[in-house]
């Protein structure tokens, strides 16, 4: 019951510093937040994809709904919106896969309101479920980076280690690859095999960095307090262990 | 029906938080509910995969239609994907034939994936130090090799404590990495699941 108290104080700390940072941003302005070379690269490759008329490619993984794994697919359902927004100008809008059907839902729901909103025509082709098993995603994702004209792959979601299939076919076909995961075992592929990878919380700082809003600076904000809470609680334990109070 | 948004958001956080506090504090109302909605959330996950499986369709019969490039896969595919519910449900998912589309071509194609798989990794890692070459980049190449040898020796030669010293890897550092990015992680999934709470991302548009 206590670890129970511990953790709902744990959020409700978390989403006070939220909303404390939200409406301190609106008052004053937000001071820089950390460089990382990953969303510079993804922010110039946006941009020249625009100006010579290639696509950009969204994949959000595998992971459903109803698991932990949503949040990572949320954090690419917010980037795609940001970035279906930005390329709508574009006569080629973004084209995005995933290996779950309720995903692929939300993520055609998000491009055709995007295309709605901005006066664009919506393809039902640029919202595709590619493969439902690892490998068959992969294979169908591959497909697709060789044969749409692809000038830069992100990828955000749940992979396994078959992301490394989808950074080489990004590698080979000549596209930028910015890869991040909740899967610690891809991290290391994605590590290895991605022109920029994301590793840990990078992945779900996207939001801030792309300008989805200013919630997205705010949690980034609120997490890095709570990191640095976190981390103290653990040498703090880990003395008490140590002197044999704990 | 198309919700409007402010109605759409109004359900998505009263839900979310009642699945949210189902967790946290011990009412039977809030467990029950909670429950509830997790059921009802599965079941629509299953509906999801089958239009999953109808936009796949789609795709590739538009891809096979206007003979779009590579479009003889496309067209593999269909014919693939109609022989499989032909059989699977005439016969049934346990029977022999069913069985033999599953063991005799899904897991042979799979399994070469992840034959190719171990190569494309192996020429990343290598690739890795001419893309980007920084002191953690040449710590990760020399514990792959480390990790790797250590496991597999070359003709039986084994190199006296280099086995302690993987397991002490294994064990110690990379244990305490995991941890630190899975800390990260956890923290990236509140911040999203609040934001969500608070409506501010709103994946649900309508």
């Amino acid at each position: 019951m206590v670890m129970k108290i511990l953790g709902l104080v744990f959020i409700l700390a978390f989403l006070g510093l939220m909303i404390f940072f939200t409406i301190k941003s609106r008052r004053q302005r937000v001071g820089s937040i950390r460089e990382i070379s990953a969303f510079n690269r993804l922010r110039r490759s946006i941009g020249l994809s625009v100006e010579s008329g290639r696509r950009m490619h969204l994949s959000l993984g595998r992971g459903n709904l109803i698991s932990t794994q949503s949040a990572v697919a949320f954090v690419g359902l917010s980037s795609l919106a940001r970035i279906a927004r930005v390329t709508s100008v574009s006569d080629r809008p973004p084209v995005s896969t995933s290996g779950d059907g309720s995903v692929t839902i939300l993520m055609q729901d998000t491009l055709r309101t995007t295309a709605r909103q901005y006066g664009g025509e919506y393809d039902p082709m640029s919202g595709q479920l590619s493969g439902l098993t690892p490998f068959s995603y992969a294979a169908g994702t591959l497909s697709i980076i060789h044969d749409e004209d692809i000038s830069a792959n992100l990828l955000l979601g749940s992979f396994g280690s078959e992301v490394a299939l989808i950074n080489e076919a990004g590698e080979r076909s000549g596209s930028l690859t910015l890869a991040g995961t909740d899967n610690v075992a891809a991290q290391a592929v994605i590590y290895a095999s991605a022109h920029e990878p994301l590793i840990g919380e990078e992945t779900y700082a996207s939001g801030a960095y792309l300008g989805v809003g200013r919630m997205h600076v705010a949690s980034l904000q609120a997490q890095d307090i709570l990191r640095w809470v976190l981390a103290g609680a653990i040498v703090i334990g880990s003395i008490l262990k140590l002197v044999g109070v704990l | 029906m198309k919700l409007k948004f402010p109605i759409s958001t109004a359900v998505a956080i009263a839900v979310g938080l009642i699945v949210l506090l189902g967790y946290f504090l011990s009412s039977d109302m809030l467990v029950g509910l909670r429950v509830a909605f997790l059921e009802w959330a599965v079941i629509l996950a299953a509906f999801a995969l089958m239009v999953g499986i109808v936009n796949l369709a789609y795709v590739h019969w538009r891809k096979t239609a206007t003979a779009q490039t590579n479009s003889i896969y496309s067209f593999v595919l269909l014919v693939s994907l109609l022989l499989t519910i032909l059989v699977v449900g005439w016969f049934g998912p346990s029977h022999e034939f069913s069985r033999w589309i599953f063991n005799y071509i899904q897991v042979p194609l799979e399994t070469s994936l992840m034959a190719l798989l171990a190569i494309i990794l192996a020429y990343a890692s290598f690739r890795l130090l001419g893309r980007r070459l920084n002191t953690v980049s040449i710590v990760f190449v020399i514990t792959v090799l480390i990790v790797l040898i250590a496991a597999t020796p070359v003709m039986g030669f084994d190199v006296p404590g280099l086995s302690e010293f993987r397991d002490w890897i294994v064990q110690v550092p990379s244990v305490a990495g995991t941890r630190g990015i899975l800390l990260g992680v956890a923290l990236g999934i509140i911040a999203t699941g609040l934001r969500i709470l608070l409506g501010s991302d709103r994946p649900y548009k309508g």
